[in-house]
């Protein structure tokens, strides 16, 4: 087993690695920017190493700085996270050569899945059902009208290269497609310097669900049942749960067993995800394999039983898995929020600054993956995820309601996160009877802010806000320059530090 | 000590005398039994009559915000024995400040000074976390004096420019 392992992330995922390490005797490296010298990973680690400016390509992305500290720190292997440099086959490969294990699958098993299109070509090899389309790129207009008439619209132009739904065009008929060709390529020539695309038949509204999968080193691969991520937001994952409202046993192994036949023909090794698109009539497409740890990780472990991080480093270390596909159970139901700094009065855009309170959720049923504290400045140069709120139950119902309670003792004060639009998701008539699929969200957040009054809890407040200001400075944590302001505010509105500093002088 | 206390735009005249832990609070001249507990800083126990709350506050740019258990309220208290503090609420009149609503960077500035813009038109473009935000006009009015140049780095509260 590994002495040492060099985690090359930050935020929460950092934070859960560090976690595993510490739990199975293996010391813990941690890498930091300049912005995240007082971050939460940066607390918990056995040790830390500077790696440059704010700028994750001067830092988190920059190879050379992080093998540089995991020869410093004499780290045996290295755990990339998600997100960063996890889906590098560069830096699998970069790692192998300096002698340092990748917690994670082969560069070539990532080279084989890294392409959209030369994956596909793998995966019909192995009899894997795909989205009709083409399976590489096309080369001219005429080319694209042929498949496009052949599939049937509406169609998909999607970026070989892609991800985050950069270059990818909906064509709901013929007329359409020659601009949306001409703009997909030019996007994906822009987002990814490769304007190879690729066309496939229009799944409207699907489900997105996805099947965990783990392979050791030695032949074994596994399914580890589903997730599912419908519930998205400009293409990005929002709530996720396991397993999926919609997958039945018999729906379950099949996808698992179609899961590990991609695996295989990759010859994949350690911890992926297989995922797919599902139609109205439960037919299931293979989409893509991401060759990393997922965000979403902790729901299949929840139900699962089983700790994938602990997995994945046993597996790295040359370990064989200790069960087999028969001795994996389902049980319960779990449901994931991604907590964001993100104003949702103010379309989600991000919202760093200084938490100037946090109150954290307990209790049955309820994990909390966070990568913040009271006091902590959320940077505003990376991803805005604080932390992931996890519930579990017996059932979705018990799963729903424990997270709807611990929702109510979850409070981030300071900036804005996006608290309240789970508030919103799981009281949803249609989310509770688990009409889901990708357009959901979009659906659902369409009507304006529902603003409910509710004068008793208003007088509440009057009442309360009396009160802080009667306590003074001391009951706020009101600081940082606002009396300095307070001459230049045209706008006599009052604050609390100022009411209390009148009060104090009386 | 007498506030006047605005929730979401509403007035309310909250009176509160302090004898140990108890309040006596009158609420829009209603006679409430009330009895706080600061749990900590900025987190409040309270009873009114036997009803429990808990309540949070926080402060976000320049706004102050009351949360009861998950319900987010804008307050404003002005100390109504404070000459000081009497307030010139909904005045649309005078100049204006435009201030940043997040810690980011100007990466543009849309206006010139003494352009004439009209309410809700962008003034600058904030960057924070990859995503772009545009700072728009208060008010319709003549932009009078930019603090903050392209590139520079502002935090959440800070006034980008003042419109007249």
């Amino acid at each position: 087993m590994f002495k040492k392992i060099l985690i090359a992330n930050r935020g929460e995922i950092a934070v859960r690695v560090l976690r595993a390490c510490h739990e199975m005797g293996i010391a813990a490296a941690v890498v930091y920017s300049e912005v995240d010298r007082a971050a939460l990973h940066v607390r918990k680690a056995d040790e830390a190493y500077p790696i440059g400016p704010a700028a994750a390509s001067a830092s988190y992305l920059n190879i050379s700085k992080i093998l540089d500290v995991a020869q410093r720190s004499g780290a045996d292997a290295i755990h990339p996270g998600y997100g960063f440099l996890s889906e590098n086959a560069r830096f699998a490969q970069a790692c192998t050569d300096a002698g340092v294990k990748f917690i994670g699958p082969t560069a070539a098993a990532m080279d084989a899945m890294g392409s959209k299109t030369r994956a596909r070509q793998a995966m019909e090899k192995a009899g894997v059902p795909f989205v009709p389309g083409t399976s590489r790129g096309v080369e001219s207009f005429e080319e694209a009208e042929q498949v496009a008439a052949k599939v049937g619209y509406p169609v998909m132009l999607k970026a070989a290269a892609g991800g985050g739904g950069k270059g990818m065009r909906l064509v709901h008929a013929p007329g359409e497609l020659k601009s949306s060709l001409e703009a997909a390529r030019s996007e994906a020539e822009r987002s990814f310097g490769d304007s190879e695309v690729y066309i496939e038949k229009a799944i409207l509204n699907p489900r997105h669900i996805e099947m965990q999968v783990l392979a050791d080193e030695h032949g074994n691969t596994v399914y580890l049942g589903e997730r599912e991520c419908s519930l998205q937001r400009r293409h990005q994952k929002v709530l996720e749960e396991a397993p999926s409202p919609v997958v039945d046993p018999n729906m379950r192994r099949r996808m698992g067993e179609v899961a590990v036949r991609v695996a295989r023909a990759a010859a994949y090794t350690n911890a992926g995800t297989v995922e797919f698109l599902v139609d109205g009539q439960k037919n299931f497409y293979f989409l893509e394999m991401n060759t990393r740890l997922q965000v979403e990780h902790p729901v299949t472990e929840l139900i699962t039983g089983l700790d994938l991080v602990h997995l994945q480093i046993r597996v790295a270390a040359g370990e064989k898995l200790p069960f087999t596909q028969e001795d994996v159970r389902i049980r319960g139901h779990a449901i994931e929020c991604r907590i964001y700094a993100e104003d949702p009065d103010n379309n989600y855009f991000p919202s760093p600054g200084k938490i100037t309170l946090l109150l954290t959720p307990s209790g049955p049923g309820i994990r909390d993956d966070s990568g913040m504290y009271e006091g902590w400045n959320v940077p505003i140069d990376y991803d805005p995820l604080l932390a992931k709120l996890i519930g579990y139950g017996v059932d979705r119902e018990q799963a729903i309601s424990r997270l709807t309670r611990s929702l109510d003792e979850y409070f981030v004060g300071g900036i804005k996160t996006n608290l309240s639009l789970f508030r919103r998701i799981l009281r949803d008539p249609d989310f509770r009877a688990a009409k889901l699929d990708t357009g959901f969200l979009d659906r659902m957040l369409k009507p304006s802010e529902d603003k409910t009054v509710d004068s008793p809890s208003a007088e509440v407040a009057a009442i309360a806000a009396g009160i802080f200001a009667a306590l003074g400075a001391t009951a706020t944590g009101v600081s940082n320059g606002w009396s300095g302001e307070e001459k230049a505010a045209e706008r006599a509105t009052s604050n609390w530090k100022s009411v209390g500093r009148r009060e104090g002088l009386r | 000590m007498l506030y006047e206390v605005t929730i979401d735009g509403k007035n309310y005249r909250v009176d509160l005398n302090r004898t140990d832990e108890r309040w006596s609070c009158r609420l829009d001249g209603r006679e409430l039994e009330v009895d706080a507990v600061l749990a900590r800083r900025d987190v409040l126990s309270l009873r009114i009559g036997n009803l429990a709350y808990e309540v949070k506050s926080e402060r976000i740019a320049n706004d102050l915000q009351v949360w009861v258990r998950s319900a987010r309220f804008v307050a404003e208290v002005r100390d109504l024995r404070s000459l000081r503090g009497r307030a010139r609420t909904g005045d649309d009149h005078g100049p204006k400040k435009i201030v940043a609503s997040m810690p980011g960077k100007v990466v543009r500035l849309l206006v010139r000074d003494g352009e004439e813009v009209e309410l809700g038109a962008g003034v600058a473009v904030v960057e924070a976390m990859k995503m772009q935000n545009e700072i728009k006009s208060p008010k319709k009015g003549t932009v009078r004096t930019i603090l903050v140049s392209e590139g520079a780095a502002v935090n959440a509260g800070d006034v980008l420019a003042i419109v007249e």
